[in-house]
């Protein structure tokens, strides 16, 4: 599937919320999508902020990779769509540069 | 990652819709130019808003940071930033966020940049990162605009592509062309990438910003020119960003 209703943003929009969950930067994090394989960095996936939570999809095949709502302080994270998301470890906010 | 409160301590009008803010954080670690931080607008009754804004300024010791805010029209939380805010307020503000779309001073392969109007936010910190830090990278930048009244930072770019180890610097206008202007008002097209951009043999890496389309865009031409998409960093930006 091909999207032309520029519509969505990418994994930079997400970014702020996704670090406040993880600890960590997730931009240059690498995820896999469960639909097609392809291993992107999460910066690159198509990002839907327009939704009552926030939708990833995989950037080759549209599928969707993540969601995030965020209700009543709880955030619920659905990753179901990746097989595995690899976080750079070394890269911990807070931790100084 | 922690809410931190910044402090106005000055603002810019950029052009007659956009503002820069300038903030000093005391407790600011430091950033990287291209990331961007999240700024959260609470009202007296708890509704709170939250939108991203790339930083403009350069790293610095003195714990600055600068934003650009483009108006936009009903807009939630930029109207409030480009017309209501005043020196002396305070931001809530998260960040710095990203590693992805960033350029370090250690880096010194060529840069070719192409911002599609407010997306020039990003890519101006990292010019202003080469020049701070005296890096010699080669960078060109393409800078698409609606109208010359509507470009960030003409006295700066003009500095910086005017002096020794410039930064090369091509305007394209989609809309008003200044007078006389030798190429007729349009989106960038293979012609302008193919004049006005690093060629793909030199292997540059490509910074591309701005919204949706134009990245999309931009990013197609690039390909299709020779550039490798593993050498090819996006970002993308538009209204839609309504998070609470």
């Amino acid at each position: 599937m091909s999207s032309h209703t520029y519509d969505y943003l990418d994994g930079n929009a997400a970014a702020g919320e996704l670090s406040a969950i993880f600890g960590m930067d997730v931009t240059i994090a690498e995820s896999q999508c469960a639909h097609c394989g392809a291993i992107k960095r999460f910066a690159e996936a198509h990002v839907y902020m327009q939704a009552p939570g926030v939708v990833a999809r995989c950037a080759v095949c549209q599928h969707v990779l993540l969601r995030l709502v965020k209700a009543r302080q709880r955030a619920f994270l659905d990753l179901r769509g990746m097989t595995c998301l690899i976080l750079d470890t070394s890269r911990f906010l807070e931790s100084g540069r | 990652m922690m809410w931190r409160v910044g402090t106005v301590v000055a603002l810019q009008d950029e052009t007659a819709t956009a503002r820069t803010i300038t903030l000093k954080v005391p407790d600011w670690p430091g950033h990287i130019a291209g990331q961007h931080v999240d700024v959260r607008l609470t009202a007296s009754d708890g509704y709170s808003a939250v939108r991203s804004y790339s930083i403009a300024s350069a790293p610095n010791a003195e714990k600055r940071v600068e934003l650009t805010v483009e108006r936009l029209p009903n807009g939630e939380v930029s109207p409030y930033l480009t017309q209501e805010l005043a020196v002396g307020d305070r931001l809530e503000l998260r960040g710095p966020i990203g590693g992805w779309f960033v350029w370090r001073t250690q880096q010194t392969e060529p840069i070719q940049l192409i911002a599609g109007g407010s997306g020039i936010v990003p890519l101006m910190a990292m010019i202003r990162s080469r020049a701070s830090t005296g890096s010699t990278a080669p960078f060109r930048l393409l800078y698409s605009v609606r109208e010359p009244g509507a470009v960030f930072y003409r006295d700066d770019l003009l500095a910086l592509s005017d002096c020794y180890n410039k930064v090369s610097l091509t305007y394209a206008y989609t809309r008003i062309p200044p007078k006389d202007w030798p190429r007729p008002p349009g989106r960038i097209d293979a012609a302008l990438i193919a004049d006005a951009t690093w060629p793909s043999n030199l292997a540059p890496t490509c910074f591309v910003c701005g919204p949706t389309s134009f990245v999309e865009g931009a990013t197609d031409l690039l390909i299709a020119s020779g550039h490798g998409r593993d050498k090819i960093r996006t970002e993308r930006f538009g209204p839609t960003g309504d998070r609470k």
